[in-house]
């Protein structure tokens, strides 16, 4: 009778260890508690830090008595990590969390039908709503689309198609654009249309302003997709007999389309909830206004801001319940770029 | 088979010469992709050409001088005025090195834990948030900071100043601490965390992998690992993305507008409740501003401008020639 050994995981924990770890783990909460308890440390923060602390420390002396010192460094090493990446999340956390709970007692239904013409920040909330922000918004996001998506895309063709002597400073430029800060664009707007050409606020000096801001997320995400297109496809549309134009008309667009999509989108992401260049440009009206080229027209991130420098207690409800807004915009945003980008790899493999 | 001897057939015409349609496209797609180039040449142009007056006037001291004032008579003529944005510039500036200082250590080590120790599902869940909080509105970020992180903050600054104060950059005199360049800059390293995160992760990513399986064979635990293989190969990728964060605060103006005190002193010390902003100062006096001194704006507009432009100038070009060259 031959004895089969039994495959040896030497790779796995054994369930000593395991137990080992766990009580790590529980004796440092207990020890936390006590140094709280005892020490002058106090505050769920004190909790937070002085347990990353002792936890390090534990496990460190327990993997130096096992293993020696590189074990203890390892050891103490990936709290310090797990430490940054918990300081990473913690913030956005607390940044949905606040927003969601404060924002909520704003939203009634009377928000999304009503305008604040005949309501000021500081009313009770059952006047007024956030329907002139909300339309404002829109009409903001479409202009800059319908100018940012073809200039976007155009420069992305550039760099991923033609390839031409100008390829590497557009591509610098573009990166350089990206950092254009906001209020500087706002600026621009304001010094190079606004003051000499049409000197009134509008709907259409404040498109213009996010357009600048737009256009490099929407190239650089464009570029991204159209690199990945195989080669192949250009070539076999060239083989075809096809003109340049052709192919990338009929075989590289259509072929990235979902991924400029998820451009268009993130860029959408991107200019939804910027104020600064609106604060200078759009004057933030308090009434529905259609006409994006005359009037002052309101936009969310306005609103929020209004409200917020109002200072009552119903105004800054109204911030919350209108960031509440934006932020459940942006996060919907996201998760259609993701699902889209999501279903192109599956469509991949 | 019959062939036409002696008819030899004109030899077919073959060039490279691209056909109109070809020409236009080429045409439109190059006039395209230069408006990157338009567009930040305008920029500068028009700023430029606003600001012109003021800073032929002021000189130099517009950025050297810390007065900004103005007084017009009756007629809304100008009689005396002094622009300067030394205080403005200083106060960026402390702002934006407090951010970095504070995010950088984090986003190390957040991008080392999610390269290196994180699970895969883990992983995607937390490049996606980190991801999502780059795009979360600067206004999010400021009201958020003024209403729930500035008293924890104010709290953590007293106690620097308790512990550290003997420092001078931690002097408080008077002893202010609300809304000072340091809780600016923590919200502002609140803000670039997910930019620095993302490109350091993308840097140590691509740490080569042959000699990732060296280390560990040669018997390195994971930290032995990280310290000789992926830190050396991405030092000079997280500077560049820590310059990239650096540029992005330094123009951010919302946020620091709600939780900054702007004052028109140059002030070093970060924990004193006195700072200064180009970007904010540009909101603050815009609503009430006169025609002049609105060209004064569009001057400290085109400094910032120019600022943020070398700042991300740089940061592109060391985390592009990052990794081209192994040690």
């Amino acid at each position: 009778m031959t004895i089969i050994p039994k495959p040896a995981k030497p790779w796995t924990s054994t369930p000593s260890a395991r137990a080992k770890e766990i009580a790590l783990f529980l004796g440092s909460i207990l020890l936390t508690v006590i140094v709280v308890q005892v020490t002058a440390f106090k505050g769920k923060l004190a909790y937070f830090f002085i347990f990353f602390l002792l936890y390090a420390l534990t496990t460190a002396i327990f993997q130096y008595s096992a293993r020696g010192m590189a074990a203890a460094k390892d050891a103490l090493v990936k709290a310090i990590v797990v430490l940054g990446a918990v300081v990473t999340v913690l913030p956005i956390a607390s940044i949905i969390f606040t927003v969601a709970s404060k924002g909520l007692p704003g939203i009634r239904p009377g928000l999304f039908t009503n305008d604040m013409s005949l309501a000021t920040s500081t009313d009770p909330l059952t006047n007024g709503g956030l329907l002139h922000a909300i339309t404002g918004t829109l009409t903001l996001v479409s202009i800059s689309l319908f100018l940012s998506v073809p200039i976007g895309i155009l420069t992305a063709l550039y760099l991923t198609e033609i390839k031409g002597r100008f390829t590497n400073p557009i591509r610098f430029l573009v990166q350089a654009m990206s950092g254009v800060p906001s209020i500087v664009a706002g600026l621009f707007i304001l010094s190079a249309v606004l003051y000499p050409i049409t000197k009134s606020y509008s709907g259409f000096m404040g498109a213009l302003a996010l357009t600048i801001l737009m256009i490099p997320t929407i190239t650089r995400t464009s570029e991204e997709v159209l690199l990945l297109i195989p080669n192949e496809l250009r070539e076999a549309g060239v083989a075809l007999g096809g003109t340049q134009w052709r192919t990338v008309a009929m075989i590289v667009l259509p072929a990235a389309r979902s991924g400029l999509v998820t451009a268009m989108i993130l860029g959408v992401a991107r200019i939804s909830g910027e104020t600064a260049p609106l604060l200078l440009l759009t004057g933030g009206g308090d009434k529905v206004n259609p006409n994006p080229f005359s009037g002052s027209l309101g936009s969310l991130p306005y609103y929020i801001w209004k409200s917020f420098n109002a200072g009552s207690p119903e105004a800054i409800t109204r911030a919350w319940a209108g960031l509440l807004v934006l932020l459940v915009v942006v996060l919907i945003l996201f998760t259609l770029a993701r699902l889209l980008t999501n279903q192109k790899m599956k469509a991949r493999k | 088979m019959s062939t036409n001897s002696g008819v030899i057939p004109a030899p077919r015409e073959l060039t490279t010469e691209p056909r109109r349609s070809d020409k236009v496209f080429r045409a439109v797609v190059t006039s395209g992709g230069l408006s990157s180039l338009v567009i930040l040449g305008l920029i500068a142009v028009f700023l430029g050409y606003r600001g012109f007056e003021v800073l032929r006037q002021e000189g130099f001291g517009f950025i050297t001088n810390s007065d900004w004032s103005i007084s017009t008579d009756d007629a809304g003529n100008v009689i005396e005025s002094h622009f300067g944005l030394a205080a403005m510039l200083v106060g960026t500036i402390l702002c934006s090195l407090v951010a970095v200082v504070i995010a950088v250590p984090i986003s190390v080590l957040t991008s080392v834990f999610l390269n290196f120790y994180c699970p895969q599902w883990l992983k995607n869940f937390l490049v996606a948030i980190i991801d999502m909080m780059a795009a979360f509105p600067s206004i999010l970020f400021g009201i958020w900071g003024f209403l729930v992180l500035m008293p924890s903050v104010e709290y953590w600054a007293k106690l620097i100043h308790k512990y550290f104060g003997f420092i001078p950059l931690f002097e408080l005199e008077p002893f202010i601490v609300t809304r000072s360049p340091f809780v600016a800059g923590v919200v502002l390293a609140i803000m670039i965390i997910p930019i620095i995160t993302s490109v350091s992760r993308e840097i140590f990513a691509q740490a080569p992998l042959d000699r990732i399986q060296a280390a560990y064979a040669l018997g390195a635990t994971r930290w032995a690992m990280i310290k000789a293989v992926v830190i050396p190969y991405g030092r000079s990728g997280v500077i560049g993305g820590a310059m990239l964060g650096l540029g992005r605060a330094m123009g951010e103006t919302v946020a620091v507008f709600t939780v900054l005190n702007i004052v028109f002193q140059v002030n070093w010390h970060v924990l004193l409740g006195a700072g200064g902003n180009v970007a904010s100062l540009i909101i603050l006096k815009f609503g009430d501003a006169s025609p002049y001194e609105i060209k004064a704006l569009m001057a400290a507009g085109l400094i910032l401008f120019l600022l943020t432009l070398v700042v991300n100038a740089v940061a592109n070009f060391i985390v592009k020639n990052t990794g081209k060259s192994g040690r």
